[in-house]
């Protein structure tokens, strides 16, 4: 077995960090596999960007509206409850702090808070989206990524050398080894994925990392929930 | 009051090249296809286009792109567009990218009728500070970038915070879709097509409305009306299709 989390297992740890009845926006890639972890008897509304509050699973084949879509324009459908809006209306939600937690993904976070996820030079741009206006605004940031990049680099660095998308905004990065919380004293491990050594997060990661003592002892607290989706 | 023109092609005739077009949708979702497909038969170039994507899978507005006849985009997100990635990177393209509910809100303002307002998003990124790149040259220097906005310190519901001065967005014409509408341009959205359509709407000071369904006025109770006819000039019936 390798050591850490799947895809999918992060995205069910993410699961752990919603509270019942919270309004919750989930960003493009890695942030949308959370909406397969979502148990039953979690009462969250789930917000897309492009105008939906209260957005469901993806429909049965062939039950697929074209207008129904989320923010990566992927079919969707709604749960009772669910309401339509305008883009303005829905930033509105955003910015004016209703939403209670976003999660996306990461290029860069620093051990500040800050984010970069919109551009590397190199690469082509593929632009800002709602990212900017969803860490500005979300009550709480959490971040899903891979603890480094494909080049073996850290991504959570001491300063983020990538243009941001916010500054001091993030509260939570949830990587392949474990669950790392922002301070106002930098990066602190609060939780090692299975097989995972205090000593592999260090050396992963670019900034100093605090451990916080209990950090080996904390059960997973998604460990039923991982075995299920495994 | 009637609004109904006979087709996508009145709708668009009297266009000018280096219009400036404000184009409502989201990905597959609230495109006004017939519209944007209109305007690219009729030939019209060197626009200036505000919208969300700027096409999608190659097609609405990204046949516009690959045609060369846009030369300015204001727009949120680039994605997996490539040929829009790549005539932004060559400099082939203008582009202001601008996060979302900024440009949703600029577009809301400008037919509002406010100048600008200020939004903490982009505080503390180049979008505030300046410096975001807007053209580049084909060797890929940034030739143009923008400049710094007007940062102010505000203390709004007891939390002290920064906020960046963003401007409105009026349009020469604006472009939108909708589920149904009736002779005087009121219309209804269906689900996620809505997004920035009634933003678009009231951003232009031309705004054409194209709908699957057109009905009389009267038909449409009041109550379920998104978006009140007076920001509507011209409707156009088109074909219940989805491009894509």
């Amino acid at each position: 077995m390798t050591a850490g989390w799947s895809r999918g297992q992060i995205a069910a740890r993410a699961v752990d960090e919603l509270r019942d009845g919270e309004c919750v926006n989930l960003g493009i890639g890695l942030p949308t596999l959370v909406t397969e972890h979502l148990p039953a008897g979690l009462d969250v509304m789930v917000h897309t960007e492009n105008g939906v509050l209260g957005a469901g699973p993806p429909p049965q084949p062939g039950f697929a509206d074209p207008d129904l879509v989320d923010a990566g324009t992927q079919p969707i459908t709604v749960l009772p409850g669910a309401s339509f809006f305008s883009s303005s209306m829905s930033f509105a939600m955003i910015r004016g702090g209703h939403v209670d937690t976003t999660i996306l993904g990461a290029m860069e976070v620093s051990a500040a808070g800050d984010l970069a996820n919109w551009a590397a030079p190199g690469r082509l741009v593929r632009g800002i989206g709602g990212a900017m206006d969803l860490v500005t605004g979300a009550g709480r940031v959490i971040v899903l990524t891979e603890h480094v990049g494909r080049d073996g680099a850290p991504k959570l660095v001491q300063e983020c050398t990538l243009p941001l998308t916010g500054r001091a905004c993030v509260d939570v990065v949830i990587t392949n080894l474990g669950v790392l919380n922002v301070t106002t004293s930098g990066f602190k491990l609060v939780e090692l994925a299975p097989g995972v050594l205090v000593e592999q997060v260090v050396e992963q990661t670019g900034a100093p990392v605090a451990v916080d003592p209990a950090a080996r002892l904390i059960p997973s607290r998604c460990a039923s929930r991982r075995r299920r989706c495994s | 009051m009637d609004k109904v023109v006979e087709s996508p092609a009145a709708a668009v005739a009297d266009i000018p090249d280096g219009s400036s077009i404000a184009v409502g949708g989201f990905g597959t979702a609230g495109v006004p296809w017939a519209l944007v497909d209109a305007l690219h038969r009729q030939g019209t170039g060197q626009l200036r286009i505000v919208t969300n994507n700027c096409g999608f899978n190659g097609a609405g507005l990204a046949v516009l792109l690959r045609a060369g006849r846009i030369d300015r985009v204001t727009a949120s997100y680039i994605g997996a567009n490539q040929d829009f990635a790549q005539r932004y990177a060559d400099g082939s393209i203008e582009v202001e990218l601008t996060p979302q509910g900024t440009l949703a809100e600029r577009l809301r303002a400008g037919g509002a009728g406010m100048a600008a307002f200020f939004t903490p998003t982009g505080v503390g990124t180049v979008v505030a500070e300046g410096g975001l790149p807007l053209r580049y040259a084909a060797t890929g220097e940034v030739v143009l970038a923008s400049d710094p906005k007007e940062v102010r310190r505000f203390t709004i519901g007891g939390r002290e915070r920064d906020y960046v001065l963003e401007e409105a967005i009026v349009t020469d014409y604006s472009f939108v879709r909708a589920a149904v509408a009736d002779r005087h341009g009121n219309a209804v959205f269906h689900a996620a097509a809505m997004n920035f359509n009634p933003d678009v709407a009231m951003a232009g000071r031309t705004t054409i409305l194209e709908a699957a369904r057109v009905v009389e006025v009267g038909e449409l109770d009041p109550d379920t009306i998104h978006l009140p006819g007076v920001f509507v000039q011209r409707v156009v019936r088109v074909a219940d299709e989805v491009t894509r």
